[in-house]
């Protein structure tokens, strides 16, 4: 038995899903500590002591100019590209809802790829409901492995997967596309795109929350008598590779 | 002053359709303009002291180039165009937002501001374009706006400077009644004559005369809202009775319940419950109805805010947020609208919006709620919002002492907000939206999230807390300094904008802001730092039992705290007793006034009534399922499309949990305020033992929307409500642990004629759900388990949805089962017996209606069995209280036989086909009871 390894979870103000998923990294054998704007203000480095990085969903600085875009603008000023170097040490990073929309603003998961973003619900509002996930990467080391469909909610208003027909096709190509949504898209993704990776395959950035279903019981169906989809393999996934 | 000609502005436009013009085309529709088919939406910001060279920079910090097109300066094209543009001193996250990162990254800008074009395509007239306007496009209490050319935004930086001087008024001995009338008109006191003679007295015996800030901050202590004087009034009835004062016997009544599980009810900012060592529970339930009929959006925004922000005060952590809606139909026509009204549907969307943004972005679940629908809530909706909030350390009460420091902290003070109180006690009329603007902002969930983060679990680092609600500083200082005193400077506040009086700044009821008692301020400054919270430090607690408040060094407040909190006089109100007819209906009354109810098409007109309907459209809204912990969702069944009774709460990793169930019935507090009272805490009884919940465990809280309690019969309706309240709370060893009233829900109309709300007491049930893996929901689970009815029906049809489907008035509100209690004790034992596959509470539609959502929600049909011989047409529909639908397993049968008696009647079974066979040879499909159900939201 190797020991825990330790997540660095950054948030922003407005973060909120920072101890949701901190729930599922201990349940998933790692322990988690925050680490905010200010803190990275301070001491930009604490960031290299990360085995694994997380950026956890919410609204970051009430997502005034754009959904994740104020947070990715600073983390561009605080860290430079402390990310990229993260990943070169084969760091795994996961990026869930407003975490998704910050890598994206950071160009993480476009490069190799070309211009993506994520853009208004297809109705126009929040969206509050349960999903079923197809992982379809085997890249991805957060989805690698997993044979079952995931089931986890959504909470967004700005989760359509934007990209034109190359960017996808590339994403495709290149065993990049880490889930899709099936049995129905919530938000009018492309090509029903819930999540993707970068090149690498150790930067994830999806919508839904897969932190919320590591507990069969969180499943609403559990109180009819099923359960299917829990998404704790996806981070123990990640965990793995941090204590690799 | 800076030349114009260093504004710059951006237009910020999506890509591909906007996804505000649909709802916004949908919206003109509604109003019954047809001439227009598009609305354009772009967004604009403003910017003062920007060089053309920083474009590119800005552009950046402001577009996803892949979504949106970004012009400079760009002039509207042809058409119909509006602009909009925020007042100064609204909050403006994208501005203030804006500025700050642009500051960080080196762009040189002074000033930012938000705004809004609409392009309006087809052929309007200029009264029609006016409608669409003043409707839906701009908001005069937080907009400006200009049509067919550019908006001049105004900027907070350059708002005239209030004279910051104190005004004196001279009261004496002499000062006569009708100059007292007109002090009190001039300074918006609303106080009473009484109540003015004696703040005259007061300054007469004082021998100086009465500063302009005391008389402000007398009348917002004072007010109905803060000072509760209509439940703290000395009543007397029309049969000459002396009632004991409302407040006082739903105060005795929990004492004398004596529930062990109470820690602190009836003083705080929220009731505090305990069921298990080390964990207590803040409950609170507010309303912010005045506030949301002027400005929808920002008015539940920050009602939720204000109650969070109750909880935080009480030193707990938030949870979960509930909230009750009350609005006037969607269809009603608007042409029929009163004055200075918004239509129903405009109030809903801001509501729902409001309350969607606040409790989305601070990342609490929105878990509990409902929606009513009235012809009396059009001009006065109504918005109430809970919160519940948890602590793991001991609940500890202490009073700031003589030498704690004063310490302010969240957001920064600005014009926002002034006299809430004092505003929310008087009736509205069509130049309240006007007048009142002030009155009302926009929340920031972010500060306050951060609010939550510092003081969560920092209940070390201070002695006492308050929040900054109606009143602002004013009641927060003035309650905490209640006994001991205390002199606060307040030139150092943190400011939004310069320029604000000193009684401004006092009055202010800027959001987000928190007053604590500290001895030593150092470790708390160090946490606020740490999460990026403002704090300062403005004074100290005294001892001398004054209350000085003071502005570069000029005294604004000299107050005695003795007088401010008791010096009010009692109020003597008479109230007119309601005396509703009980007699019984018969069988062949109910026939000649109801004729003959065909049941499958009244089941389907009843699934589509506005307050019955699927509310998933707006549950979808709100995240229910940040936290992880929401076992039972509002939202439950096969196809997660049908509603829970009660939601439970449980921490995910913890075996027991808590749940929440709401009642409301305003049409039985129409014809019958007592009865009506009864039936709501009978519902959210019922609503938090459907689920599991222990009935021994609840606490209730009391919510009273109202109307003029001067008018006697007004108030007769609440002390019966009250008196019903008491009665129901004893009879189930409930306690009441908080509550709220908000009084003068009128609109006085052009016609007029004063418009009150109807009666609506909304109760809050929370309990202990003591075994989570015991918990049910009311979706049918398994083909062949068995229906069985619990509890009596009657013939009652007063205010029951049969009766609003048919237009008829009056009848006999549904009585109280005395039984009922013990029937629910024996139920949560059946549920933790796991004798109980569903359960579903039998309320608004009656029988037909529970089964028909059972069956729905479960995705499977239902024979209903029961002996022709032994129902009636009537039984269908009648909404009595005490009564639920169980579904059981066959061997369960005997079991719940033995245990009910004759109180439990197997009705019908569970089948396989998506079919409810009703029992009189009509039968319906769960397609076409889903089509009615869900086609009406």
């Amino acid at each position: 038995m190797s020991v825990r390894p330790t997540a660095t979870i950054l948030v922003a103000p407005g973060t909120n899903r920072d101890r949701d998923v901190a729930l599922a990294l201990d349940l998933a054998g790692a322990d988690s500590v925050v680490v905010s704007i200010s803190d990275l203000e301070r001491d930009a480095n604490v960031i290299d002591a990360a085995q694994m990085i997380v950026i956890a969903g919410g609204f970051s600085f009430a997502d005034a100019l754009g959904s994740g875009h104020v947070f990715a603008l600073e983390l561009e000023m605080l860290l430079g590209d402390r990310l990229q170097l993260a990943v070169s040490k084969s760091r795994p990073i996961i990026g869930i809802c407003n975490g998704f929309q910050t890598l994206v603003r950071m160009g993480l998961l476009s490069s190799g790829a070309g211009a993506m973003a994520l853009d208004h619900n297809e109705r126009g509002l929040f969206d509050c409901r349960w999903v079923t996930l197809h992982p379809s990467s085997e890249k991805c080391v957060w989805t690698q492995g997993i044979q079952e469909n995931l089931e986890c909610p959504i909470a967004h208003g700005e989760g359509r997967f934007t990209a034109d027909a190359e960017v996808v096709a590339r994403l495709q190509s290149c065993d990049r596309i880490a889930l899709r949504y099936v049995n129905g898209n919530p938000n009018g993704s492309t090509d029903d795109i819930a999540g993707i990776c970068d090149e690498s395959g150790l930067v994830l950035g999806l919508m839904p929350h897969p932190e919320n279903h590591v507990i069969p019981r969180q499943h609403p169906q559990f109180l009819r008598g099923s359960h299917r989809g829990l998404c704790l393999d996806l981070f123990r996934n990640g965990v793995t590779h941090a204590s690799a | 002053m800076i030349p114009q000609s260093s504004l710059h502005f951006l237009t910020l436009r999506a890509r591909a359709e906007d996804p505000r013009q649909k709802s916004l085309v949908q919206n003109v529709h509604a109003l019954g303009i047809s001439s227009v088919h598009t609305i354009k939406v772009s967004d604009l910001l403003f910017l003062r002291d920007v060089d053309t060279d920083q474009f590119p920079a800005i552009e950046s910090i402001v577009a996803e180039p892949l979504l949106q097109m970004v012009a400079w300066d760009e002039a509207p094209r042809a058409g119909v165009v509006v602009e909009t543009s925020l007042i100064a001193g609204v909050t403006d996250p994208v501005a203030n937002e804006f500025l700050r990162i642009a500051r960080k990254m080196g762009v040189c800008v002074t000033d930012a501001l938000s705004g809004r074009r609409y392009e309006i395509e087809g052929d309007p007239t200029p009264s029609e374009i006016d409608l669409i306007v003043r409707k839906l496009l701009a908001n005069p209490v937080i907009e400006h706006w200009a049509i067919n050319e550019p908006v001049q935004p105004t900027f907070a930086s350059d708002s005239a400077a209030s004279v910051s001087t104190v005004g004196e008024y001279l009261l004496t001995h002499q000062t006569t009644d009708a100059e007292l009338q007109d002090l009190g008109k001039e300074r918006a006191l609303a106080l009473d004559i009484e109540e003015l003679r004696v703040v005259r007295d007061h300054y007469a015996n004082e021998g100086r005369p009465a500063r302009d800030v005391e008389l402000e901050m007398i009348a917002q202590t004072w007010s109905e809202h803060c000072s509760h004087k209509t439940f703290r009034a000395r009543i007397t009835t029309d049969n000459g009775s002396v009632v004991e004062p409302l407040i006082a016997q739903l105060r005795r009544t929990t004492d004398e319940i004596d529930a062990p599980f109470v820690v602190s009810s009836f003083v705080g900012n929220a009731g505090i419950i305990s069921y298990e060592d080390n964990v207590t529970y803040a409950v609170k339930a507010e309303t912010h109805n005045h506030p949301s009929a002027i400005e929808p959006f920002g008015g539940a925004n920050t009602g939720v805010g204000g109650v969070i922000r109750d909880v935080i005060g009480a030193s707990h952590q938030p949870i979960a947020c509930t909230n009750i809606l009350c609005f006037g139909p969607s269809d009603f026509p608007v042409s029929e609208l009163p004055d200075g009204v918004f239509h129903p549907q405009q109030i809903r969307a801001g509501v729902v919006a409001g309350i969607a943004d606040y409790g989305n972005k601070i990342g609490l679940p929105t878990i509990a709620g409902a929606v009513l629908y009235d012809n009396g809530y059009i001009a006065n909706p109504l918005v109430y919002a809970g919160c519940i909030g948890i602590a793991h350390e001991p609940y500890v009460v202490e009073q700031p002492q003589s030498g704690d420091r004063v310490v302010v902290l969240g957001g920064r003070t600005g014009r926002d907000g002034l006299r809430g109180a004092t505003f929310s006690s008087m009736t509205m009329d069509a130049t309240t939206g006007d007048v009142a603007g002030a009155s009302v902002q926009i929340g920031d969930p972010i500060v306050e999230k951060l609010l939550i983060d510092v003081l969560g679990r920092s209940r070390h680092l201070y002695r006492s807390i308050t929040d900054c609600g109606a009143g602002g500083l004013s009641s927060a200082i003035g309650e905490m300094a209640e006994g001991i005193g205390a002199r606060v400077e307040l030139s150092g506040l943190p400011l939004k904008y310069p320029g604000l009086a000193p009684w401004e700044i006092w009055l202010s009821e800027a959001q987000e802001r928190m007053v604590v008692a500290v001895a030593d301020t150092a470790p708390l400054f160090a946490a606020c730092e740490r999460y990026g919270v403002e704090c300062i430090d403005i004074g100290e607690f005294t001892g001398d039992e004054r209350l000085v408040v003071t502005y570069e060094g000029m005294t604004v407040v000299d107050i005695d705290t003795n007088f401010l909190h008791d010096g009010r006089p009692q109020r003597q109100l008479n109230a007119v007793m309601p005396k509703p007819d009980r007699t019984p209906m018969s069988d062949e009354a109910f026939s000649s006034i109801f004729g003959t109810v065909d049941i499958a098409s009244t089941t389907l007109r009843l699934l589509a009534h506005p307050n019955i309907a699927s509310k998933e459209s707006i549950i979808r809204r709100y995240d229910h399922e940040i936290g992880g912990a929401t076992l039972v969702r509002p939202i439950i069944g096969a196809q997660n499309d049908g509603h829970a009774d009660g939601v439970v709460l449980a921490d995910p990793l913890s075996g027991s949990g808590i749940a929440v169930g709401i009642g409301v019935n305003p049409w039985m507090g129409i014809i019958d305020a007592e009865r009506m009272a009864l039936a709501v805490v009978d519902e959210a009884m019922r609503n938090v033992v459907a689920v599991g919940a222990d009935p021994r465990t609840v606490a209730l809280l009391d919510n009273f929307s109202w109307g003029d309690p001067q008018r006697p019969t007004t108030l007769g309706e609440l002390v019966a409500a009250v008196d019903g309240c008491c009665q129901a709370a004893r009879a189930f060893g409930a306690p009441f642990v908080s509550g709220k009233d908000s009084l003068n829900n009128e609109y006085f109309g052009s016609d007029n004629q004063r418009h009150a709300v109807p009666p609506t007491l909304v109760i809050t049930a929370m309990a202990h759900v003591p075994v989570v893996d015991a918990v049910v929901t009311p979706d049918l689970k398994q083909s062949g388990n068995v229906l069985i009815l619990l509890g009596r029906t009657l013939c009652e049809f007063g205010g029951s949805h049969l009766a609003m489907l048919n237009d008829v008035a009056g009848g006999v509100v549904p009585s109280f089962d005395t039984k009922a209690p013990q029937r629910y004790q024996k139920l949560h034992e059946a549920i933790l017996n796991g004798d109980v596959e569903s359960c579903h509470d039998v309320s608004e539609g009656g029988i037909a209606v529970a089964i028909a959502e059972m069956a729905m929600a479960g995705r499977l049909g239902v024979e209903i069995t029961i002996a022709s011989s032994l129902i009636n047409e009537w039984w269908y529909f009648s909404e009595s209280c005490g009564r639920f639908i169980l579904e059981v397993r066959h061997e369960s049968v005997a079991s719940i036989r033995d245990q009910f008696g004759d109180g439990a009647q197997v009705i019908g079974r569970v089948v396989d086909e998506q079919v409810v066979s009703l029992g009189n040879g009509q039968s319906l499909t769960v397609e076409e009871m889903l089509t009615s159900w869900q086609g009406a939201s």
